[in-house]
């Protein structure tokens, strides 16, 4: 990967340039011009090495979440899983290597709904999700340093 | 540290619906924005700012997908940390450089003994096991027994999605 191209990733996780042109100065930073940079910006996400630009909002602010687990006996796995990723406040879906193999997070607009969709994924499946509410955040999350 | 929807007004609502799958791609991305919004760009620069000065926003950047970038054996490192020291290590674990989120969260006795979760980021797992004893090292006697919980399949992602 060129130089440039690291700078592109690595630099601009944050302080994302709040102006006008934020491509052109970012590219006067680099010494290229607001084309390359949205071009470069543009290959990255369709090859998917970014997912996007924009920003990071805050946890809590726009609804609740929760990330819940469960025990999943192995041949059940993926029909289990379908049916908790069938539910659109469920936002990411993992299978994980432990006893607790289904890991899971669910958002919501408000506690009572995130209530309601953890009912139901228990009446759905037949397990009860253990429920792990973010108590307190110790990650200021400036970004993620990349090496190479 | 939980905050309802209503506690965002309309506009801020409807700028963190505009742009949660990323700012448009275009010379001009805020003034892009605006035109949904019904701002100028001008107007959703400030309030942007004003966002992040307040906490709303965290960061505006790139979100380095890290699986893409050769980052494949992230491990959920789990700890069970006493109750008294949780907050002083917390806060030194979260700013670890590999670790991307680390969160207090409530143990499940007798299934769960684990209270702090730190998403820890490497290409191996090798890099991701030395990245957990330096984290064994400064937690030191405060924790009690920890794991190291690999992803085996990404079954369901999609980013934060409200409605506008």
């Amino acid at each position: 990967m060129f130089e440039t191209d690291k700078k592109l990733l690595n630099d601009f996780q944050r302080d994302f340039p709040l102006v006008p042109r934020p491509f052109a100065e970012i590219g006067r930073s680099l010494g290229i011009s607001e084309g390359e940079v949205l071009e470069d910006f543009t290959r990255h996400i369709e090859n998917k090495t970014i997912s996007r630009i924009g920003a990071v909002v805050r946890p809590g602010t726009v609804g609740v979440s929760t990330l819940a687990a469960m025990k999943v006996p192995q041949e059940k796995l993926i029909e289990i899983a379908k049916i908790v990723s069938s539910f659109d406040e469920v936002n990411h879906n993992y299978e994980r290597e432990h006893s607790f193999n289904l890991w899971f997070v669910i958002t919501a607009p408000n506690e009572s709904r995130l209530q309601e969709v953890l009912a139901e994924i228990e009446n759905k499946t037949g397990i009860t999700p253990m429920n792990l509410p973010m108590e307190h955040d110790y990650h200021l999350d400036l970004g993620f340093k990349l090496k190479w | 540290m939980k905050a309802d929807v209503s506690k965002i007004d309309a506009t801020t609502r409807a700028i963190i619906a505009a742009t949660q799958g990323g700012l448009p791609l275009t010379a001009q991305p805020y003034d892009a924005v605006g035109d949904v919004v019904g701002l100028s760009g001008a107007e959703v620069q400030a309030r942007m700012q004003a966002m992040l000065a307040g906490g709303v926003i965290r960061r505006i950047g790139a979100v380095p997908n890290h699986y893409k970038l050769g980052f494949n054996a992230n491990g959920m490192t789990v700890w069970d940390i006493s109750d008294e020291h949780i907050s002083e290590l917390g806060q030194k674990v979260g700013a670890l450089e590999f670790v991307s989120h680390c969160y207090h969260r409530p143990r499940h006795l007798p299934h769960w003994p684990y209270n702090m979760f730190a998403m820890v980021h490497g290409k191996t797992r090798e890099e991701v096991k030395s990245h957990a004893k330096e984290i064994t090292a400064i937690l030191g006697n405060s924790v009690n027994a920890s794991d190291i919980i690999y992803s085996k399949r990404i079954l369901k992602k999609t980013g934060l999605r409200i409605s506008s």
